[in-house]
Parts: C-alpha cells; sequence; structure tokens
C-alpha cells in the first residue's frame, strides 16, 4: 500500500498544468476565477484547443481519439482543469454521449457523432427529467410512436441543461405504453434539435442565470436509425450512463480551487483593521474545509485505484463522492460569498451597470460571489439527489 | 499510488483476525479485564509467538520489519474486538522512542526483548496541568553525579501500571512550557522513588498515574533534544489509535447494520424506515471518509519534512475524530435503550473511540493547530 502519486502521476500533472498555463486564454481564466460561469463560446473555444492536443475526450480509449489515460491520470486531468479555472469539458459530450456511443451504437453512429462530441461540433444535452418524473426517473411520459422510418414524438422534458445552447438532445422516451414493468417499453434516441416542432423555453435559477430549461417535443419526427441500442431496452442506456464516469461527480478540483481564492480574497478584505484572514472564525472554517477536502481527496483516491481492478462497474462508493463533493462544492461556494460580505448582496446591479455604461459599484470579485453559492444548491439535487444518493448505498452496500 | 495489501500484509491481517475471533468474544473480553494487569496474559504470549510484538522492530533487534500500514492493519483487528493488551503502548509508543532516541546498546538491550513480549514498555509524558500541550512538562531531571534523578509526575500513561520500564519525558533546562529542554529517560517499573496508581480508563483499558520522586533515570537520547521525539512518539501513537478507532467504527456499523435487519417495531425491521437507512448511509459515509484519514496518518508517520507530517497527522486527527463520534453516536442512538446499556457491545466500542479523541489533542486543538497555519 503506497498513498503517494507515482513519479509518472507528479510528471503528468505538471504536464497538464503546464499545457493549462500556457494555453488557456487569460480572459476566460479570469472569467472564471472571478465567479462567472464558462460562456457558450468560452466552452467551445477551450475543448478545440484541448481536442487539437488530443485530450478533449479525456477519458475515451486510443481508438475513439481520446488519449487512453488511466483512472488516475483522468483524475489528475480532472483536478487540474479544474484548480486552473479552466473551463470543464462538455459533459454531456464526453462523459455522458460518448460512452453510450461507444458502448451501444453503431459503426455508422460512431464514426458520424464520436468526432464531432470530441470537438464540440455538436453541442449534447440530456432529456431525461420531466415534470413527473425527477429522482423516480422510469415514470416519464414522454412518448414516441412508431411510424414507418420515423418516431413521432410527443411530450415534455424539464431541468434539461443548456439545451437552449445544444445541438442534439439525447432523449428517453416511451415506446411500449403497455410494457409489464415501467422501466421497460422505454427507448434511448438522439434528436437533432433543429427538427420542427421542438420548443425551448428558459428556466431562470435563483441566481439570476439561464441554465436550466424546459423542452416541449409537439410531433417532432426522429428517424428511428437515430435510436440507440434496441427498442424498449432504452433503460440499460439509460443505467450504463448514469454510472459511468462518476468518480469525476466530487468536482474535488473545483472545491480546492475555491478554498484557494477565499483565502486570496481574505487576505484583502480587511475588518477590524486586519486582514479577515486573521480572524480566527475565518481560520477556523478554512481548517475545518481543509480537513474535508483531504478527505474526501483520500477517498476518491481509493475509488479510483479500486476502479482500475474492475472497470465498467459503476462502483456504489461512487455515490459517497458524489453527496461529500457536493456539500464541499456547497460549503467553499458559500465560503467566498461569506467573504464579501455585504458588497456580495447587489447581484442585480450587475446587470443594471452593464446596461448603463456606468463603472461597477465595487471591487471587481464582489458582482460574482453569489452566483455559485445560489446556483451550486442544486448540486445536492442534480445527478441523482443526494437522499437518491444514500437510497443507492443502503441497497448496494448496507444490504438493508 | 496503490491501496491493495501486499502477500505478506494479507496474512498478517488473515491470521491476526482469526486469533482474534477465535478468543475475543465480549464475555472473553470482560475476563481478560478481570486479571491482574488487566488483559490477557496467555493472548499477549500468543502475539509475541505470531511476530506481532515486533511488528514495527527492524529484524537485527529481532524483530519484524513492518511499517506504519502493518501496524495500521493490526490496530484495525485490535479495534474491532477492543484488544485490552499494551500493543500500542509498549510496541508502538515505548519501541518508537526507544528506536528513534536510544543508543545502540539500548536498542540492542530493550527491542529484542519487546519484540518477545518480555519487556512492556509505557511512554510516561504528559501531566495534569499540560491538558493537550505537549511542551508542558513540570517533571525535572537533575544530574547528580553521572546519574540522572527524575522528581514530578505523569498523567494517563497508558498500561503505566504494568510497565517493566518506562520512557519518561522531563525538563533538563527552559521553563515550563519552553520547547527545548526536554530530554527522555528510561525508567524501571521497580525504581525506587516511583509509584504507580494504576485504574481503568472509560473503555476498559488501563493507564496510571506516576509519581517520581528522587527516581534514577537512564538518559535515552540527546540532553534537550527530547521533543523531536516525543512528537513523533505521539505522531505513532495517533496514526495507530486512528486505525483502531476505523476498527471500533467497523464493529459498531455492523452491529448497528444487523439489529436494524433483525428489530422489529410496528410489525416490521426498524431497518426498513427510510429515515434509518439514510442514517445508516451516514454512518457508512463517515467511517469511509475515517478510513481514509487514518491511512492518511499511517502514510504520514514516516514523512520526513517535520512540518508536513504534523499538519497532515493533525488534519487525520480531526477526520477521524470527527468521524469517530459520528458513527458511535449515530450507533447508540440507533440501536435505542439496549445502547445505553453497559451489558451490550456498543457502548464499550463508544467509549473507546471517544477515549480516542480525548488522547494527544482532541479534535478542537488540532483543528486550532491547522487553523494557525492556513494561509
Amino acid at each position: 500500500m503506497d498513498l503517494r502519486f507515482s513519479k509518472e502521476d507528479e510528471d503528468f500533472r505538471q504536464e497538464v498544468r503546464t499545457f493549462i498555463n500556457e494555453n488557456l486564454p487569460a480572459d476566460i481564466r479570469e472569467r472564471s476565477r472571478l465567479g462567472y460561469g464558462a460562456r457558450k463560446e468560452d466552452t467551445v473555444a477551450w475543448q478545440r484547443i484541448l481536442n487539437k492536443k488530443g485530450w478533449a475526450a479525456y477519458s475515451w480509449p486510443v481508438e475513439y481519439g481520446g488519449p487512453g489515460w488511466s483512472p488516475t491520470q483522468r483524475m489528475i486531468f480532472q483536478e487540474e482543469i479544474m484548480m486552473g479555472n479552466a473551463p470543464e469539458v462538455l459533459g454531456f459530450n464526453i462523459t455522458m454521449i460518448g460512452p453510450v456511443l461507444m458502448q451501444f451504437a453503431t459503426q455508422e453512429q460512431k464514426d458520424y457523432f464520436l468526432p464531432r462530441a470530441r470537438n464540440l461540433d455538436d453541442w449534447w444535452c440530456q432529456g431525461f427529467s420531466e415534470p413527473g418524473a425527477g429522482s423516480d426517473l422510469a415514470s416519464l411520459k414522454t412518448a414516441a410512436v412508431r411510424d414507418g422510418d420515423e418516431y413521432v414524438v410527443n411530450g415534455q422534458k424539464i431541468w434539461t441543461s443548456t439545451a437552449h445552447n445544444a445541438d442534439w438532445c439525447f432523449v428517453l422516451v416511451r415506446t411500449d405504453p403497455h410494457a409489464k414493468k415501467r422501466q421497460e417499453g422505454i427507448s434511448f434516441i438522439l434528436v437533432d434539435m433543429k427538427t420542427p416542432g421542438i420548443t425551448v423555453r428558459p428556466i431562470i435559477s435563483i441566481d439570476g442565470s439561464h441554465h436550466l430549461n424546459e423542452v416541449f417535443f409537439d410531433n417532432v419526427r426522429v428517424p428511428v436509425k437515430n435510436r440507440i441500442y434496441e427498442e424498449n431496452r432504452g433503460w440499460d442506456v439509460a443505467k450504463f450512463l448514469l454510472g459511468n464516469e462518476r468518480t469525476g461527480i466530487a468536482r474535488l478540483g473545483k472545491s480546492k480551487e475555491r478554498l484557494a481564492y477565499a483565502k486570496e480574497l481574505a487576505r484583502e478584505v480587511q475588518q477590524h483593521g486586519r486582514p479577515l484572514i486573521e480572524d480566527p472564525a475565518f481560520r477556523r472554517r478554512a481548517a475545518q474545509i481543509e480537513v474535508d477536502l483531504k478527505a474526501l481527496e483520500l477517498t476518491q483516491l481509493r475509488v479510483v485505484s479500486a476502479k482500475k481492478k474492475e472497470a465498467g462497474k459503476p462502483d456504489p462508493f461512487s455515490s459517497i463522492l458524489k453527496i461529500k463533493g457536493t456539500e464541499l462544492l456547497q460549503e467553499t461556494s458559500e465560503f467566498v460569498m461569506d467573504v464579501g460580505g455585504p458588497l456580495a448582496m447587489p447581484g442585480w446591479a450587475k446587470e443594471l451597470a452593464a446596461m448603463s455604461n456606468q463603472p461597477p459599484y465595487g471591487p471587481d470579485w464582489a458582482p460574482a460571489m453569489a452566483g455559485p453559492y445560489l446556483m451550486l444548491r442544486a448540486a445536492s439535487i442534480y445527478g441523482g439527489t443526494n437522499e437518491i444518493q444514500k437510497n443507492i448505498l443502503t441497497k448496494a452496500v448496507l444490504g438493508l | 499510488m496503490d491501496f491493495e495489501l501486499s502477500e505478506d500484509q494479507r496474512l498478517l491481517k488473515d491470521s491476526i483476525s482469526r486469533l482474534l475471533s477465535d478468543n475475543y468474544g465480549f464475555a472473553a473480553r470482560r475476563g481478560y479485564m478481570a486479571e491482574a494487569n488487566g488483559y490477557s496474559a496467555k493472548l499477549w504470549e500468543q502475539y509475541a509467538e505470531l511476530g506481532l510484538l515486533g511488528l514495527p522492530i527492524d529484524e537485527k533487534y529481532g524483530g519484524f520489519g513492518g511499517g506504519p500500514v502493518d501496524v495500521m492493519l493490526v490496530m484495525e483487528e485490535f479495534g474491532r474486538v477492543m484488544a485490552l493488551e499494551p500493543f500500542l503502548a509498549s510496541v508502538v509508543l515505548g519501541a518508537t522512542a526507544v528506536k528513534l532516541a536510544g543508543s545502540e546498546s539500548q536498542k540492542s538491550m530493550i527491542l529484542p526483548a519487546v519484540a518477545a513480549g518480555q519487556v512492556k514498555l509505557a511512554f510516561a509524558h504528559g501531566e495534569q496541568q499540560a491538558r493537550h500541550d505537549m511542551t508542558d512538562v513540570l517533571t525535572t531531571a537533575k544530574k547528580d553525579g553521572n546519574a540522572w534523578v527524575l522528581d514530578g509526575a505523569k498523567s494517563v500513561v497508558l498500561h503505566g501500571d504494568c510497565a517493566d520500564k518506562l520512557v519518561v519525558s522531563a525538563r533538563t533546562s527552559g521553563g515550563r512550557r519552553d520547547a527545548g529542554g526536554l530530554t527522555l529517560f528510561l525508567v524501571d517499573g521497580s525504581a525506587s522513588g516511583l509509584a504507580r496508581r494504576g485504574y481503568a480508563l472509560r473503555d476498559g483499558s488501563r493507564a496510571a498515574e506516576i509519581s517520581l520522586t528522587g527516581v534514577k533515570g537512564e538518559l535515552l537520547g540527546a540532553v534537550d533534544g527530547g521533543l523531536a521525539v516525543i512528537e513523533r512518539v505521539i505522531q505513532a501513537g495517533i496514526a495507530a489509535l486512528g486505525a483502531e478507532a476505523v476498527g471500533c467504527m467497523e464493529a459498531m456499523h455492523a452491529m448497528t447494520l444487523d439489529y436494524m435487519k433483525t428489530r422489529q417495531q410496528f410489525g416490521k425491521a426498524i431497518g426498513q424506515n427510510q429515515v434509518m437507512q439514510h442514517k445508516a448511509a451516514d454512518m457508512l459515509i463517515a467511517m469511509e471518509q475515517g478510513r481514509s484519514m487514518a491511512m492518511l496518518a499511517a502514510m504520514m508517520v514516516d514523512e520526513e519534512d517535520a512540518e508536513e507530517r504534523a499538519h497532515h497527522i493533525s488534519l487525520a486527527k480531526v477526520g477521524v475524530g470527527q468521524a469517530g463520534r459520528h458513527v458511535s453516536q449515530s450507533a447508540v442512538q440507533m440501536h435505542g435503550g439496549i445502547g445505553m446499556t453497559e451489558e451490550y457491545a456498543v457502548g464499550h466500542y463508544f467509549r473507546r473511540v471517544m477515549t480516542f479523541e480525548h488522547l494527544w489533542g482532541d479534535t478542537s486543538f488540532h483543528l486550532g493547530l491547522i487553523a494557525d497555519k492556513v494561509a
């Protein structure tokens, strides 16, 4: 047993860090550091830079244009991306639809979609959740009725992240309403977002941003050849997708970066005539976060290292990573916001200022402090709520 | 990075696990507590025969030449049964002090005897006024001709009541809390002027208050150079005890799951209630995070950079301490009334973990050390 990284892994980390330093455009880095989410064009530009280097599809094998990295290298890569304030590669493309295509698609589908997903020529989104099917995904109702070579799709999806940016959507639809079990009778289809009959309606989040959407399907015609895997076996595909590459879900690098940022700002911000970083309560909170980060880091290393031995099998322990990882994302974003104090509150002023060409109301770090805190309340809801993760642990690990 | 056990480590773990599960039922443990020294003399011999008592001792001194990870594996197994024997006191704390500070002749005299189980060591450092401050030492040592004479008192000395030799810290220069001026000595358990008052700690393991009045001591290591050794001994102790706490957590978690499956209320097993299931999942998460931190501690015991080592041991102490508190409090709560009773094991594990948290800097103390370094 040796918990230290090998020399090769340390060298790899340095290589990734150097590449990010030398190739990430400064304005993209700065926006991320200040707490603004990556814009669509930032994500596209950066993913194409990575793709040129052969790194965009960081979790893919070489035969599909990935770098063929080990689980440890993938973990290091993601961590460096987040700690370096680079946009994360688009998960819909790389860790969701990509592996599904590799596992289930026809050669023709693979040849067309995989290179485009890698280079972000297509922006993918995920059409899973519905108004009546959240954590209970199998109760979805959006219907696809066969009509010759096409399915006619009717229904509604919700919480569809970045659907307004998307070129394609992978959608779970009900193809057999009479199936005995709800999990049967579902199919997994690929829908071109330009198809007539699709309406995307924004849902503005509590941080004021447009990230989520409702997507309406009104007699949308989808070629049968855009179905992945067998008809009525889409649940198998969905399970594969959701069980795949879950170790990245902790987003540990982001929390580490946010803690460093909070401390950096706390050296600048003053209270009682001293830098906030000298305040004992601040220091104790930072210390507790450091403890929790270290524990999660070790647990993540254990899960990644076990994964080396048993590839392709979802590890229920990744539910621990999801729960603790999202708790830390929430805690660190809250910590950053709290450093700002009252200056973190005038969020809407940013938009007013932009409209009237007035100078910003305060320091450049202030306006985007509360946004990530607000948005990350979703972290314990998306990707299977943290309560669902506990149900998974209950069944898969505890045997209750 | 590799979390796999070597073949030797697997064998070690299995053989201890077998020995303990054959001999350390809850009722048997009660019998051992009633023995003269508060532990099983017979099992102590068996540990020696297995080579366990020489585990972290170099092969040239009759040991097994194992490292902190081996100690971690053994301590975890001890934790599962709440073993009472003075392995930690003698083989981890005492032997580490001798290994780090002893002269060649001291090492070749003492370590083989420790490995054989013939000599038991104890580490007598803490004092009543010191709380968790490891520099706060009032016990003095003064030179008298060629000999050193010690005066003072040591507190909560683990297995100090039965130790054949004690490693005692004393002030040879400087004021009460000076980091310099601390020196280690070997003191014979039967030395004249040494008095000990043994007692059981809350968890049933043995410790003692020790008073020293004009006691002759043998210099162990450099005069005024004791603190660096004391730190490392305590760090090794934190790592070992952290692994033991993980073993206790495993036992409590398993007992709780078992209870949830069998205890019926309102016509069904209480484990069918989601509120109970989520509490059990939370216990699992805390236990695994605690285990990660115990692994971290084991890994850092041998770290050469003193500051890095101390910092990571503090992180681990807080992590294991908080996990232990969560798991043990949940275990009692989820058992309900039976968890409150002396006749049921869960409360004993609870007290073992509680004891761990209060030795060598509690959670708040180590969190404070980490906070001091925030930059």
